[in-house]
């Protein structure tokens, strides 16, 4: 991705200039080519860190009984796996595609705000370097859980937390920066003619999740420098014998992390609704409603928090409000869906790797949902609380779901930025392999769970046994197929098929209009839509 | 920042830098929206009744006492974990007509060579009750201060409001001690 855009200076015919050589243009850029890119090898190093941390977790779990690791640095580990695929793959990564093809899509020259840009990208290495540090120094790292409960995190936490306090306020600066940018880029930066409702509808999708960003990461930030009181400077925000109250934690965490969780999914709905309406050769069924259905979600996603905290010890009304609240959400994830399918509806249907993702993420995320209603049954949820079921069902929205989202939207940007096709026999492999990875590492624990297995723990009862060591043989295949794609982004970048400016036949929109690969300056002058 | 604007075309809304500017408070204003969820919750929990905090002390009022029905009020005692005191009901329940001051008293004793301080926290359940609850004197209203090797008796003067809900039959005080040396006024 990279060397082809500084190898294709000749390319830019707008009379600038091209990158600057050496290191120093990656860490003075304000480029947003540039800077997507960085995002994206960025969160793809943290996938591969936080895939290992999972590895390490399924290989303890492949037999029971404790075998390779101590229990103290289980919790470590699941801790950090997820902490680093939240804030360290996942959100980056979406914000690299925004970066990439926001300006791109709605023919703006760059982002907005080009230096807070650079900035908001350079503050995430040192936040991650600052969170796996932990790992070396004595008190180990964070080993709360990557939800932080007090007084698990506060009374109860090494002395790393501190670390650990410090990078979430940086990661948290980093995404508000970034989002900030996004919000500005839209609302100034659109060409003559890019009514709102003409916008892409990954750029809409974006456009509310940095909305939700805003809104929700200052919490974040809030609920830890309250830790950070709690721990170093005598307050009692959680702490009971001080006045405060544990629970309070929960309630406001949780006001971050329902919304958060949209936000790892929002922009994925949004290049899913890019790519199936271009190998379908149909326009994407009912714009409108996808915006709207959009705007719904983020809108509930502010009043369903405590569907987390069922059994927290929560008066009867609270537990009706929020379940019916969170089964709401059903109704426009579900009109989605159909939107989807109803795009597919007759269409001239094609299966190239982008294709097959956005695929394989309408029928996994439509399975993780439903697992996610069945979560929202109040009642039913004393029985799943905790269990393996509750990681089945994230694992199966986030990975099949998120991150499925960023790959088929690599594939199917990833000739417009390198100006290579890359091989599809082997994106149908690293597809196939992903797949197969992914249903036979999450589907069991459905069953582990259902049946009681507790989530968080790093032994656990017999008659688990079969179903965990199934688990980690398909993580092992999942995780090895990601090794498939760095090598195919490797060889696609290098070299390969010459793409056509429009890339795929049936694409529309401003991005498949400027030359492949992407020259380092676009839309210096805006183009017009009609 | 807007250093690198384009001179033309790509107009179409009010200036970045004031959008920018009105996002960056909205990020300042949901920090500070964070903090606030702190109180927000103490007063959530108050109106609604749940979470079963009592009340403040009140004032001790001679009321219509109903004599028509007794309700069970029954004494639980925690103690929080690591906490070394001896701490226990000295009546395990009561019997009592809605309306009437009734005091019972709780013991606790601080085995350990140091002195300590001590908290309890109160709780009612159900949770509805709780806002039924009147206190004029409890023991949790302050910390606890108890020199190695003393123990205390400590009184709580309560009564239910005789408004408390008929099918209210049985209600339970849990009280569970913290180790507050860290808190000591």
């Amino acid at each position: 991705m990279t060397t082809a855009t500084a190898n294709h200076d000749d390319h830019a015919d707008h009379g600038h200039h091209g990158p600057a050589k050496g290191i120093m243009r990656w860490v003075l850029t304000t480029n947003h080519k540039d800077i997507g890119t960085m995002y994206l090898w960025f969160s793809f190093t943290m996938l591969f860190i936080g895939g290992a941390m999972a590895l390490i977790v399924r290989t303890e779990l492949f037999q029971p009984g404790m075998q390779l690791i101590e229990p103290e640095f289980y919790n470590q580990m699941t801790t950090m796996h997820g902490l680093i695929m939240v804030f360290g793959a996942i959100m980056p990564a979406f914000v690299g595609l925004a970066n990439w093809m926001v300006p791109l899509m709605i023919g703006a020259p760059d982002m907005a705000l080009p230096r807070m840009n650079n900035w908001s990208f350079w503050i995430l290495p040192f936040a991650f370097g600052m969170l796996l540090f932990t790992l070396f120094t004595d008190a180990g790292a964070p080993n709360f859980g990557w939800t932080f409960y007090a007084p698990l995190s506060t009374t109860y936490a090494p002395s790393s937390v501190t670390y650990f306090i410090f990078g979430v306020h940086m990661m948290g600066i980093s995404s508000i920066m970034g989002a900030i940018n996004i919000i500005v880029t839209i609302l100034n930066l659109r060409a003559p003619g890019m009514t709102l409702m003409k916008m892409p509808l990954f750029v809409w999708t974006w456009f509310i999740t940095a909305y939700l960003l805003v809104a929700v990461m200052p919490v974040l930030a809030g609920v830890v420098t309250m830790m950070l009181m709690d721990i170093h400077f005598g307050t009692s925000f959680f702490d009971a014998a001080g006045g405060g109250d544990p629970v309070l934690f929960q309630h406001v965490f949780w006001f971050f992390g329902h919304p958060e969780v949209y936000i790892m999914i929002l922009p994925a709905f949004g290049i899913v609704s890019q790519i199936i309406p271009t190998f379908a050769r149909k326009p994407l069924f009912g714009y409108a409603s996808m915006v709207y259905a959009t705007s719904s979600i983020a809108f509930l996603s502010f009043i369903v928090w405590a569907h987390h905290m069922f059994t927290v010890g929560m008066p009867l009304q609270a537990e009706l409000f929020f379940m019916y609240a969170t089964m709401l959400i059903a109704i426009p994830t579900g009109v989605k869906v159909f939107n989807w399918v109803s795009t597919m509806f007759r269409g001239s249907m094609t299966f190239e790797t982008p294709m097959l993702f956005a695929l394989a993420f309408v029928v996994l995320f439509t399975i993780g949902g439903f697992s996610g209603l069945m979560l929202a049954i109040a009642p039913a949820d004393f029985q799943y609380h905790d269990t393996y079921f509750v990681v089945a069902h994230f694992h199966y929205v986030l990975v099949p779901g998120a991150l499925f989202g960023i790959i088929a939207g690599v594939y199917y940007w990833l000739p417009k930025w390198t100006g290579n096709y890359y091989s599809e026999k082997l994106g149908k492999f690293h597809f196939w392999m992903s797949f197969i990875g992914v249903n036979v590492t999450f589907f069991p624990m459905h069953f582990v769970g259902l049946a009681g297995m507790p989530r968080r723990i790093p032994d656990y009862a017999l008659q688990f046994a079969d179903f965990n060591a199934i688990a980690t043989v398909g993580a092992f295949i999942f995780g090895l197929s990601q090794l498939v794609f760095l090598f195919l982004l490797i060889k696609t970048i290098r070299g390969g098929e010459k793409a056509t400016d429009k890339v795929w036949e049936g694409a529309e929109g401003l991005e498949w209009t400027i030359p492949s690969p992407a020259p380092y300056h676009t839309f210096a002058e805006p183009p017009h839509v009609k | 920042m807007t250093s690198k604007l384009p001179e033309s075309g790509t107009q179409s809304g009010p200036k970045p830098s004031n959008t920018a500017l009105k996002l960056v408070l909205a990020a300042i204003a949901m920090f500070g929206f964070g903090f606030a969820l702190v109180p927000l919750y103490d007063v959530f929990c108050e109106f609604a009744g749940i979470n079963g905090k009592t009340a403040g002390q009140v004032e001790k009022v001679e009321q219509w006492v109903d004599t028509s029905r007794t309700i069970k009020v029954q004494f639980i005692t925690t103690n929080n974990d690591g906490m070394p005191w001896e701490f226990e009901t000295l009546q395990e329940e009561v019997e009592i007509h809605p309306g009437a001051w009734t005091q019972v008293a709780f013991w606790a004793f601080n085995p350990t060579q140091n002195d300590m301080v001590g908290q309890a926290v109160p709780s009612v359940s159900p949770s509805e009750a709780a806002q039924y609850v009147q206190k004029t004197e409890c023991f949790c209203f302050d910390q606890q201060k108890l020199k190695a090797g003393e123990g205390r008796n400590m009184p709580l003067i309560f009564s239910l409001d005789p408004d408390l809900p008929d099918h209210v039959r049985t209600v339970t005080m849990s009280y569970t001690l913290f180790d507050a040396g860290a808190f000591a006024e």
